[in-house]
């Protein structure tokens, strides 16, 4: 069934609470998707907790490997090359994967390929759509905003980041703050959806030339406005605060994406990272790039969040960029996207 | 029979390949270096210097733990992940048992133990029996002083092995006296080859559901088990 041609890359993500591995023919096509979530064992603690996601790591990982090879109805001898994260992410969680494609590609003589987890991300996007550059990125997730400009496969200018929180991470402080239930994320767009931006919050534009994002000062007039609620015993509708704060969140990311995109005349935006799931943002961007002749793909949910796919089209590109790993790889949790 | 066995489970590295019972190379340092960046190199030198291919491989050994968290997942992902991907057996081996068997030609009780931190000390009790080590009481993780109070009990000559003897030798002399025998010479680590004599005694364990023995669960785990029980109990 294997033409010699195609290349199939195994890839393996742990990067935070989802132990996965994927297969993928020539960086665009899955061929099989596995993902063992933790959500359930993280709820009771209100958010991942890094020692715990390490012990999952391990008790899933081959297990997860099996599954990803019977789906594909493949055997070692069909796979070309082991990708995995490197970074970032949980420092032990990361030590999981990179140690388990290590054994592996040494055990089977494969090359090992170290992938970026923000690449790993953008790449999401070519399962359904062959990338154009300059492309531009919008990366939104619990631990990034970023804004990055591509040139070519494997390029990746940063032109803005998140000074302080990541937007995810607002989210699920605000959710917090609301006492919903865990991830807080989704359950925010969820009420958004059902209230009215009634509420004027601040939105961080920063210096006029600036691509970069804040969401402290934002998150702090969210809690403040709910406490002094509280306080004066007034009752407040969450479904207008989630509306209010989403609004001002989606108000920034989908203008600075605009612009971006203007000034580096890109010829495609892509969205990538956790909270692409985000509908009201998906909807915000949509509108805004409707009838701008700039293409702008966005990933289906389920390749939103962490996958081993994304990590294996990523890893497709090093590899054939000759990007290749030693066995002395390690994890690190602040590896800079280049 | 092939034999790879692998340790990261101290602050000590340790990987030996044997055919059957002769160990034909074997590679341990005792540095403050990451074992994620040198355990697999340490793995393709050694193998290189014995001339053999990860496909004529017939069994991997590894270290299970107990002792440093992330040290033990390495070592037993990495062996896990070897022995699975060439559909091979794996054992795994108590990091405790590992070192006791630094102590096989002693004739009464062997005490391996490793510090935890804060007067704890993951640790059991072994004896050699005819061929075997044999566990007599269980490992555990438990409050060095309580664990000596047992011990002392006792009444017998007790050998104690640990990388760590330095924070607990006075301890333990002046709780057990002459009934504590401590090697003057080191403070001993696990040897790779012990381990792969001892795993190759043992059956083979599933591959997927071989897991690092901790003694001990996470600290956020601990906290909210006992909430639970705080709160049941009103
Ligand atoms: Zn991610």
């Amino acid at each position: 069934m294997n033409d010699k041609k195609d290349t199939y890359i195994l890839g393996i993500e742990t990067s935070c609470d989802e132990t996965a591995a994927a297969i993928v023919k020539n960086g665009d096509e899955i061929v099989s998707n596995v993902v063992a979530s933790q959500i359930d064992s993280h709820k009771r603690f209100g958010g991942v907790v890094p020692e715990i996601a390490s012990r999952h790591h391990v008790e899933q990982m081959t297990i997860v490997l099996e599954e990803a090879f019977e789906q594909a109805d493949m055997t070692w001898d069909d796979v070309d090359a082991v990708a995995v994260t490197e970074g970032p992410g949980l420092v032990g969680a990361l030590l999981v994967g990179v140690n388990s494609a290590k054994a592996l590609a040494f055990a089977r003589q494969k090359p090992l390929i170290g992938v970026h987890h923000l690449a790993g991300h953008i790449y999401a996007n070519r399962f359904q759509t062959e990338f154009e550059f300059p492309l531009l990125a919008l990366i939104v997730s619990g631990g990034h905003t970023e804004l990055i400009v591509m040139h070519a496969h494997g390029n990746y200018e940063l032109i803005g980041e998140t000074r302080d929180d990541a937007a995810g991470e607002a989210y699920d402080k605000i959710a917090r703050v609301l006492e919903l239930p865990y991830p807080g994320g989704p359950q925010i767009d969820k009420l958004a959806a059902e209230g009215e931006a009634s509420m004027t919050f601040p939105r961080a534009w920063l210096e006029s030339d600036s691509y970069d994002f804040s969401f402290s000062g934002l998150k702090s007039s969210v809690i403040n406005t709910i406490h002094n609620a509280t306080q004066r015993g007034e009752s407040i509708s969450k479904q207008s605060i989630a509306a209010s704060f989403q609004s001002s969140v989606v108000d920034v990311l989908t203008t600075k994406t605009w612009k971006a995109a203007q000034s580096y005349q890109v010829r495609q935006v892509i969205v990538a990272g956790g909270v692409a799931a985000n509908a009201g943002l998906r909807r915000a961007l949509e509108n805004q790039f409707q009838d701008s002749g700039i293409p702008l793909a966005i990933p289906p949910l389920e390749l939103c969040t962490d996958n081993a796919a994304m990590i294996a089209a990523a890893g497709f590109v090093n590899n054939n960029q000759g990007k290749r790993s030693g066995w002395d790889l390690n994890a690190n949790p602040s590896l800079p996207l280049k | 029979m092939n034999i790879l066995a692998m340790d990261t489970s101290t602050q000590t590295m340790g990987v030996a390949v044997l055919n059957d019972n002769i160990p034909l190379g074997e590679l341990s340092t005792t540095i403050k270096k990451n074992h994620s960046v040198r355990l697999m190199p340490a793995i393709d030198h050694v193998m290189r210097e014995v001339n053999m291919a990860p496909a004529e491989l017939d069994k991997i050994v590894s270290a299970k733990g107990p002792g440093s968290y992330t040290g033990v997942r390495i070592g037993l992902m990495t062996a896990k992940s070897m022995a699975w991907s060439l559909s091979i057996p794996i054992t795994g081996v108590s990091s405790l048992e590992g070192l006791a068997l630094q102590g096989r030609f002693y004739h009464s009780y062997i005490c391996p133990f490793f510090d935890a931190r804060r007067g704890l000390v993951y640790t059991g009790l072994y004896r050699w029996h005819h061929d075997t080590l044999e566990l007599v009481m269980a490992e555990r993780n438990i409050l060095m002083h309580d664990w000596l109070d047992e011990l002392a009990a006792l009444g017998h000559d007790i050998l104690f092995l640990s990388p760590d003897m330095s924070l607990h030798k006075e301890y333990i002399q002046r709780r057990l006296a002459h009934k504590a025998v401590i090697p003057a010479d080191s403070s001993p680590a696990i040897n790779p080859v012990h381990l792969a004599w001892a795993g190759q005694k043992k059956e083979a364990d599933n591959t997927h559901t071989l897991t690092p023995n901790y003694l001990r669960l996470a600290e956020a785990e601990a906290k909210w088990l006992q909430k639970q029980r705080d709160d049941l109990n009103g």
